[in-house]
């Protein structure tokens, strides 16, 4: 297990230090200045904001700086809002973009477990048909579309919730669900088939035909299987639900990290969008990490030959 | 167990699929009015018989505009499917037949991509290199391959040690010839089903970045940029809102859906997996 941590490591970290090498080297690489856009500029004034800005260097110091920079946690100044830093900018909308990414995962897990096994333990019935038909339907309304519906109905024709902002964990229900449903949706698909397949299984009749019960035979022999391809899919899940936090707090109105990068992406603030890029790829990659050892720890087939 | 024919849903699907492509590409042509034509004397009108979907807050007529969005999201997403394929068919057919030191780094490079949050690299690009529809494509084309290299090379490996493929090389076929002529054609079948399977992904990100305002611009319209006009006006207008969605989730579900037929018709196993 050890081994197995230090290489995914190991892996982690080359992955994230090529990430940062390539989106260091392409925002070089694109056309234009930073200071191209504005009032033509007097030369000396100029040189003292490239020197600022660090873009007075040959390509390869630059590199080695931001780097340098990179792993004391800094991540440079913003291009266009000149008072800030990046880390300021982040520190003020992590809280609200954490907040949301990981209450929706959460209500997505607890909704997706439900109706997964419900569906599941129900194969073939008309729950079954049901509860499918419904996630195959919750798959298919994007977020950009549900994300309004919801502001429609819940804000303003019925006025349960506020429709924007973020000031008490009211705000948070509705943008939470609408980022949430999607994911519980094909979490529900997996799981039912999980537990499909699971039912069937030989040492599942075996255990019923020990007369061991239903409840212990559900939790120990069923489910723990049955729960696999949810933890493998919750990796790429929490990526998917970390750029939705984009779109969600856009139209919530919701002062997050997405909005920023909205905001800088529409400015091009470009240290600004490489610097949402860079913590959204690291999240990522803890994330990743976290799956990998779940997964490890929880099937009973690797947990076995691991010892 | 199951019956020969297509189950319900499917042909449902391909029913909706057919009449929304249908519309794309007759529409525009067949309607009096121009996607881009602005009639001051009709802002803002509900539907009617006149104008299918209404028209917008300046008077342009929706139906129109809805079909022209969706000639841009469709393609888009066949553009897109174009270069996850020229690249993601190669590099997992390389991979695979290869093996050894070789699989190893070129799917560590795959794992790698994984990582990265796809959407927002795409909006990196689109900061970086201008917002057209080309830096679209390749960006979205560069995020989407990675599932493609994966099952191709899958099938690779499977089929490398096939006796027909023994009987090539022993007949002293080229590398080159045996994956190209005998390698890829027997996996047509699951590129085809992965490449339905991507096509509403595609669609959707295009969408999602047209309506934060970084992907296609006015007055050139797509289903991101519709929802987005939509929400602006939904509580006075709400079909500026509902139209343009409903053909977005429609197009989603059916491609979904169909896709999600064909594996389990290609691997009979995956049908309990993948629900009703």
């Amino acid at each position: 297990m050890t081994q197995f941590l230090v290489r995914r490591i190991f892996f982690a970290a080359i992955t994230f230090f090529a990430i940062v090498t390539v989106v260091f080297f392409l925002v070089r690489l694109a056309p234009g200045g930073p200071f191209d856009g504005e009032r033509r500029l007097p030369p000396e004034i100029e040189t003292n904001l490239r020197a600022a800005y660090n873009l007075d260097a040959p390509l390869y110091e630059q590199y080695r700086r931001f780097v340098v920079q990179l792993l004391q946690g800094d991540l440079g100044p913003s291009f266009k809002q000149k008072d800030f830093s990046i880390n300021e900018l982040i520190a003020a909308g992590l809280p609200v973009s954490m907040g949301l990414g990981i209450s929706a995962l959460f209500v997505a897990l607890l909704l997706g477990l439900l109706i997964g096994t419900t569906a599941g333990f129900n194969q073939g019935t008309a729950i079954d048909r049901v509860l499918m038909g419904l996630s195959n339907f919750n798959l298919a309304i994007p977020t950009i579309v549900s994300a309004p519906l919801m502001v429609l109905i819940f804000s303003v024709a019925l006025s349960l919730f506020p429709a924007g902002g973020a000031d008490t964990w009211w705000h948070f229900v509705l943008p939470t669900f609408a980022l949430a449903i999607p994911f519980s949706a094909e979490l529900a698909r997996l799981i039912r088939g999980g537990v499909a397949e699971t039912i069937s299984e030989p040492h599942v009749r075996t255990a019923y035909a020990k007369g061991i019960g239903t409840v212990r035979t559900v939790n120990r022999h069923i489910l723990p299987i049955a729960v696999l391809p949810m933890i493998s899919y919750l990796a790429p899940a929490a990526a998917g639900l970390l750029t939705g936090t984009v779109v969600i707090e856009q139209v919530f109105n919701l002062p997050g990290i997405g909005r920023y990068f909205v905001d800088g992406a529409l400015n091009r603030d470009y240290t600004l969008v490489m610097g949402v890029t860079i913590v959204y790829s690291l999240a990522i990659l803890i994330f990743n990490l976290i799956a990998d050892v779940a997964y490890g720890l929880v099937d009973p087939r690797i947990r076995v030959t691991q010892k | 167990m199951k019956s020969r024919g297509l189950p319900l849903p499917s042909i449902v699907a391909l029913t909706i699929l057919g009449a929304i492509v249908l519309g794309t590409l007759l529409g525009p042509e067949l309607s009096p009015y121009d996607s881009e034509l602005i009639d001051w004397e009709q802002l803002e009108q509900p539907p009617s018989l006149g104008h299918w979907f209404g028209t917008d807050v300046i008077g342009r007529d929706l139906f129109v505009r809805t079909m022209e969005g969706a000639r841009v999201s469709f393609t888009i997403a066949l553009l897109t499917t174009v270069i996850s394929l020229s690249i993601g068919i190669p590099w997992g057919a390389v991979a695979g037949f290869l093996g050894g030191a070789i699989d190893q780094f070129m799917m560590r490079i795959v794992d790698g991509f994984y990582c990265l949050p796809g959407l927002l690299v795409v909006i990196l690009l689109v900061v970086l290199f201008g917002q057209n529809q080309y830096v679209l494509f390749a960006g979205l084309g560069m995020i989407s391959w990675l599932n493609i290299a994966r099952i191709v090379r899958a099938q690779t490996m499977r089929l490398r040690y096939s006796p027909f493929i023994q009987a090539a090389k022993g007949l002293g076929a080229s590398t080159t010839t045996i994956v190209v002529k005998h390698i890829l054609p027997n996996m047509v079948g699951p590129i085809v089903v992965y490449s339905t399977l991507m096509i509403p992904g595609v669609i959707l990100a295009e969408s999602f970045i047209s309506f934060l305002g970084l992907g296609i611009q006015e007055p050139n319209t797509s289903w991101g940029v519709l929802v987005a006009d939509g929400t602006q006006t939904m509580e006075s207008s709400p079909w500026i809102l509902t139209f343009p969605s409903a053909c977005l989730a429609l197009t989603v579900w059916c491609l979904n859906t169909l896709g999600d037929t064909m594996r389990d018709h290609l691997d009979p196993t995956s049908g309990m997996r993948s629900g009703a």
